[in-house]
Order: structure tokens, then C-alpha cells, then sequence
């Protein structure tokens, strides 16, 4: 069973306008979150996933950046067509963000209580104990200890993994219908990690809120999410089921990623495999070629890569790929 | 905290003592002392009369034996006479204390007023025509010398209303009264305010780009409080210090501003009182001066702990 859409994201188009050029950071990228799932966007850095991200909650530094062109419709209703006051009523209420980097995400003069209370002051008519009481159950929920006192402290007297739970505790007071993480993970602890995203699977089962989850880490995508989006420069260009991906991947890119992943099979086993890697580099967002943008890294690119973009077509069922030899190369 | 108050209130008294003994050296290095001065002016020339005066006056004495009379004095709260009046120090000091400590306190509330929203404007406003015109002003703030400032004033207030807004002793009207602070005020925060914009707009800058300001923009938070509750909070910071540091500067621009003012405050009082070698008056005045100064900055050091809680609990 297919669970309806929640947020539906079509043609995003988004560009910042730098001294280098016009940087099309996000171009024509389209996917559907389903309610109560968790959607992995997977890509190296510079791929536009960060940007997409901002784009859904029109956080994107503008100038240089903007929106050029697309929808992003949340339960129907199109983010990019309602006015600015409209947009502030959805962020941290129905829709939330979390960002990479704990260390400096939290104001460093405010209390963490305060910082999870504002939130809830913003979007609901309550008290301030009411408020503050929100924010210390909260932290209860984000399994902070003592949460009544560390609801007192600053973040300089957590550690990185406290700020990161203070932060999805900041993201999910108002019980969003979409979690926006944005490499939630990336700058803890291997350790501290897997009790984050152990944390964020508990709560988006008990809440039901569906999760966007932008990550570069393959690991983490197999552990939590059911379905993939993979971007490269900018583009959508393959989307399926988590195991339909890991097994049978289709794009070369894709198939590059999975190959650098270390096995422990391979690192214990007598035949040490070395691990593959991508040659080449991510190409310039504000100078890219013509055809695929992968074809100058693509083992097996010929004359019609560079000759056009190719379409994002349904290989097979619920598994879309973005390249000229998806058919052969499978 | 304590341990840190302790230490601050120590090196306060250590730097207080040594501004005491540089004033009281340098006054006496310069050539000339009340008696001469005294003696020049009445062309009387009893070498006799001479060293009784200077003996009366305890500036027979060696400069070492001078110090530590005064020191005395000022632990007992003796300030000594006047040289010139002859009355105590103290009480030429004190009516004086409101006049200057009104037009201070005016005008480093307008620097502050000023130049710290509309550094907030300037910052968020980056590279606008706003951010521009404001920048342009505050350049030419910190390149005008207040004594030309207040001068121009003067010109302009006369041409545009006929009348001057020099002190006198009982203004007529309430705004009379506004005016005579205000104005004056204005021309010395003038330049603190520029300062003070500047750097608002620069510490802004730096913090808008933090990460917790993007964090309270996707909480749902308006304009408004992303730029003042999260982040001049953070701004501040850096700017409190030049305000006091400033505070300390606006000693200066007061003397010029109380005489171009005609303004019967401290400054001025000193200027006149340096000019008679008035030994008293000046040692205190310069005294007091000195412990409002380290004060402020003593201030300005708990105001930190107050805003930054690294700083309070010893990050």
C-alpha cells in the first residue's frame, strides 16, 4: 500500500546569481514524500541537496540566491506562491529543519529552554510556563536527562550529541508534518550518531511525521530510510526503493557510490578488495557541460552523454533513472 | 565570578594609584607653579612674601612630601583649597558635576541611540541605498572634529532661528532647557555615534551569517526578533566595549564643546584651572576622571557576564 503524498516537490529550480556566473545549484528536481516515510537524499558535497533543502523552507540566502521556477506543495498548498508571513506560520510548525552542525545552531546567549520554547511561543497561543513546560518535556522526549535543570543551561554546556537532541527537540516542538534533516549525523561522533538517528526513527514513529533526510553517508540511508533520491550537480537522477537501490543499482554514479563503501566481508576476508573509487571530480555548478553531467567521470559515456541531459524515465517499476544506458548497463 | 570581581576590583585600585602619581608628577613638571603665576600677574617681587605664600600653599615642601599630603587628604576626603577661590575643592567641584555629567550622559545616550539601530539597518539593509547613505553619514561623523561641528551648529542654530542655544542660567522655556543639552550633546556624540554604527553594522554582519540565525528564520521567527532578540544579542558585545571606551574619549570632545557652549561644567573648569596651576583642582578633577573612566570600564566588563553567559560561567 501506497501511502498518500504530504509534500510534493516539482521542477525545483533554484540559482544564485555569483560573481563566477549564474550557479544553477538546484535544477529541475522533482520527488514526492510520502506521509509517515523517511526520504533519503544521498549525493557528495555540492550537489545541490543542502540547497534543495533550504529551498523547501525558502530559507535560501537571497541575494544570491532565488528560487527561479517549480512547486513545493504541502498538503496541497504550494510553499513558493504564499506570501513571506504565510511562510514564517509553516516553518518550525509544519514544517522544521534540522541542521548539520550542533556546535553552532543554537544561539550561544539564550538558554536551551528558551530557544524550544520560542518556538512553541511562535506558533501557539500559550503561556510562557506553558511554553517552558513544552520545551522541558521536550527535552524529556529527546531523552535528556534532568531535563527540568539542562532546560536552564546554554549550549556551550552541552556536549555535540545534547545539542543535536536540544536541536530535534527545537525541530519537532510543534509536532511538524515534515523533518527536514540536513546531515543531521555528519559532524558527531560515530558512537553519538547512531544514538541520533535511533532517536529520530523513535520519534518519527511515534509522531508519524514524515522525514526528509539529506545525507552523504550511505550507511545511514540503508538504516533509516525506505526510499532514495540520488542527486549529482544539481539533478535528480535516480530514485528508489532503498532495496531496489542497494540491490541493483542503476545509475553508473550510483554504482560508483556503492563501490566505495567498505565491506566488512571484503576487509576481513582473504581477497582484499580494494575499494573503488569515482575518478574526477563534481564539475563546477556554474560551469557545467553540455550532456550528463557525469560523463566526464563515466567509464562508460559515449557521444549521445555529451550530446544531451538525459530523461529521468521509470526503468522499472517505482525505480527512475536519469541516463542514456540505464537499459545496458543493468 | 567572585575571584574574577576580586581581581578586577584590584587592578582598578593598582591602576588608580598609578594614574594618581603620573598626574601629580607632570603637574609639577611644568614650568611655573601658583606663586609665580601669582607673583607675574601682581609684579610684586618680595622673595620674602614669595616663600611664605609658597610655604602656606605647602609648596615648599618636596614633591614626595606633596604626594603624600594630597594622599592623605583624599583617603580623608580632604580635597584641599582651591588656589584661585580659595574655597574647598570640593565644593567647586561638586555644582559642577551635574552640568557635565548631563551633557555626557546626553550625549553618549544619543551616540548609542543612534548608532546602534542604524548600524542594525545598515547591516541587514547590506549594500543598499539605506546601507550606503548611512555609511557615507557615519564616515563623515568620525572625520568632523567636534570643535567644528559645534561651531557650524552654533552658525547654523543662530541663522536658523535667531537664536543661540549658549547657556545661560535660568533657561525660560522647557524646551529652552531640551536645547541647551541637547544640542551640545548632539555635536559631541556626533562622532561616538558613528563609531558606534560602524561597528554595530560590522559585528552585525559577522553574526548574521552564524548558523543560529538561520536556525531561529526556519523556527518561524519574523524579521524583527531574528535580527534583535538572536542577533544584536550576540553583536553587542564587541560594541559595548567602544561604548566605553568612548565614554572615556568624550572627556575631550567635552572640553571643546563646553567652552565653544559656553557651558560652566568640569571640562572647561579644568582647562582654566590647569592654566592657574591650580594644583588641587586639577590633581582631584583628573583623579575623577580617571576613577569614572576605569568605573566604566569595570562596567563594562561585568555588562559582558551579564549578556554572554560563556563569559559568566567560565566557558
Amino acid at each position: 500500500m501506497i501511502a498518500d503524498p504530504i509534500l510534493e516537490v516539482a521542477g525545483l529550480r533554484t540559482v544564485f546569481f555569483t560573481a563566477a556566473g549564474l550557479v544553477r545549484a538546484v535544477e529541475d528536481v522533482s520527488f514526492t514524500l510520502r506521509r509517515g516515510e523517511v526520504l533519503a537524499v544521498v549525493g557528495e558535497s555540492g550537489c545541490g541537496k543542502s540547497i534543495t533543502a533550504l529551498s523547501l523552507m525558502r530559507l535560501v540566502p537571497s541575494p544570491p540566491g532565488r528560487i527561479v521556477a517549480g512547486s513545493v506543495k504541502l498538503e496541497g498548498r504550494d510553499l513558493l506562491a504564499i506570501s513571506e508571513a504565510e511562510m514564517r506560520a509553516v516553518r518550525g510548525n509544519l514544517m522544521s529543519m534540522i541542521f548539520q552542525e550542533p556546535m553552532t545552531s543554537l544561539n550561544p546567549v539564550l538558554t536551551v529552554g528558551e530557544q524550544i520554547a520560542e518556538t512553541v511561543r511562535l506558533h501557539r497561543d500559550v503561556s510562557k510556563a506553558d511554553a517552558w513546560a513544552r520545551a522541558v518535556e521536550m527535552l524529556r522526549r529527546v531523552r535528556i536527562p534532568e531535563p527540568a535543570q539542562r532546560a536552564k543551561e546554554y549550549p556551550h554546556q552541552l556536549s555535540g550529541g545534547m545539542r543535536q537532541r536540544a536541536m530535534i527537540a527545537i525541530a519537532l516542538a510543534c509536532d511538524p508534518k515534515v523533518l527536514i534533516a540536513d546531515e543531521p549525523t555528519t559532524a558527531l561522533d560515530v558512537t553519538i550518531q547512531a544514538q541520533i538517528l535511533d532517536l529520530m526513527l523513535q520519534l518519527q514513529q511515534e509522531s508519524g511525521t514524515s522525514v526528509l533526510l539529506i545525507t552523504h553517508d550511505l550507511g545511514v540511508v540503508a538504516e533509516t530510510a525506505q526510499r532514495v533520491v540520488v542527486m549529482y550537480a544539481g539533478r535528480k537522477i535516480e530514485e528508489a526503493s532503498v532495496e531496489d537501490l542497494f540491490a541493483r543499482p542503476m545509475h553508473p554514479y550510483t554504482h560508483g557510490l556503492m563501490r566505495s563503501i567498505p565491506h566488512l566481508a571484503a576487509m576481513s576476508g582473504a581477497v582484499a578488495e580494494r575499494l573503488q573509487e569515482i575518478p574526477g571530480m563534481v564539475p563546477a555548478l556554474s560551469n557545467l557541460p553540455g550532456g550528463c553531467a557525469f560523463a566526464a567521470r563515466c567509464g562508460h559515456a559515449d557521444a549521445a552523454c555529451a550530446a544531451g541531459v538525459p530523461p529521468l524515465e521509470e526503468r522499472r517499476p517505482d525505480h527512475y533513472v536519469a541516463c542514456w544506458h540505464a537499459g545496458t548497463l543493468v | 565570578m567572585s575571584g574574577y570581581l576580586l581581581r578586577r576590583v584590584g587592578l582598578m585600585l593598582l591602576t588608580l594609584f598609578g594614574i594618581s602619581i603620573i598626574i601629580f608628577v607632570l603637574l609639577r613638571l611644568v614650568p611655573g607653579n601658583m606663586v609665580d603665576i601669582l607673583f607675574d600677574s601682581a609684579g610684586m617681587v618680595d622673595p620674602a612674601e614669595k616663600t611664605r605664600i609658597a610655604a602656606e600653599l605647602g609648596l615648599d615642601k618636596s614633591i614626595p612630601e606633596q604626594y603624600l599630603v594630597w594622599m592623605n587628604g583624599l583617603v580623608h576626603g580632604d580635597l584641599g583649597y582651591s588656589y584661585v577661590s580659595e574655597k574647598p575643592t570640593i565644593e567647586e567641584i561638586l555644582p559642577r558635576i551635574p552640568v557635565t555629567g548631563r551633557l555626557a550622559l546626553s550625549a553618549i545616550g544619543f551616540a548609542v541611540l543612534l548608532g546602534v539601530p542604524f548600524g542594525v539597518i545598515s547591516a541587514v539593509r547590506q549594500n543598499s541605498g539605506v546601507d550606503y547613505g548611512l555609511r557615507v553619514l557615519s564616515l563623515a561623523g568620525l572625520s568632523i572634529p567636534s570643535f567644528w561641528l559645534g561651531l557650524m551648529v552654533l552658525m547654523a542654530f543662530s541663522a536658523l532661528t535667531g537664536r543661540l542655544p549658549v547657556y545661560t542660567e535660568a533657561p525660560a522655556t522647557v524646551l529652552d532647557a531640551v536645547l541647551l543639552v541637547a544640542v551640545p550633546a548632539m555635536t559631541v556624540g556626533f562622532r561616538s555615534s558613528a563609531l558606534i554604527m560602524r561597528l554595530t553594522r560590522s559585528a552585525m554582519l559577522e553574526v548574521l551569517r552564524q548558523d543560529y540565525v538561520r536556525t531561529a528564520r526556519a523556527k518561524g521567527a519574523g524579521a524583527g526578533r531574528v535580527n534583535f532578540h538572536h542577533a544584536l544579542r550576540n553583536a553587542l558585545l564587541p560594541v559595548i566595549t567602544v561604548i566605553g571606551l568612548e565614554t572615556a574619549f568624550l572627556i575631550g570632545g567635552l572640553i571643546v564643546t563646553e567652552t565653544v557652549f559656553n557651558i560652566p561644567g568640569l571640562a572647561r573648569f579644568l582647562v582654566e584651572s590647569i592654566r592657574n596651576r591650580d594644583y588641587p583642582i586639577v590633581q582631584n578633577l583628573v583623579m575623577l576622571t580617571a576613577f569614572i573612566v576605569v568605573s566604566i570600564n569595570f562596567a563594562v566588563d561585568l555588562l559582558y557576564a551579564a549578556l554572554d553567559p560563556r563569559i559568566r560561567l567560565g566557558a
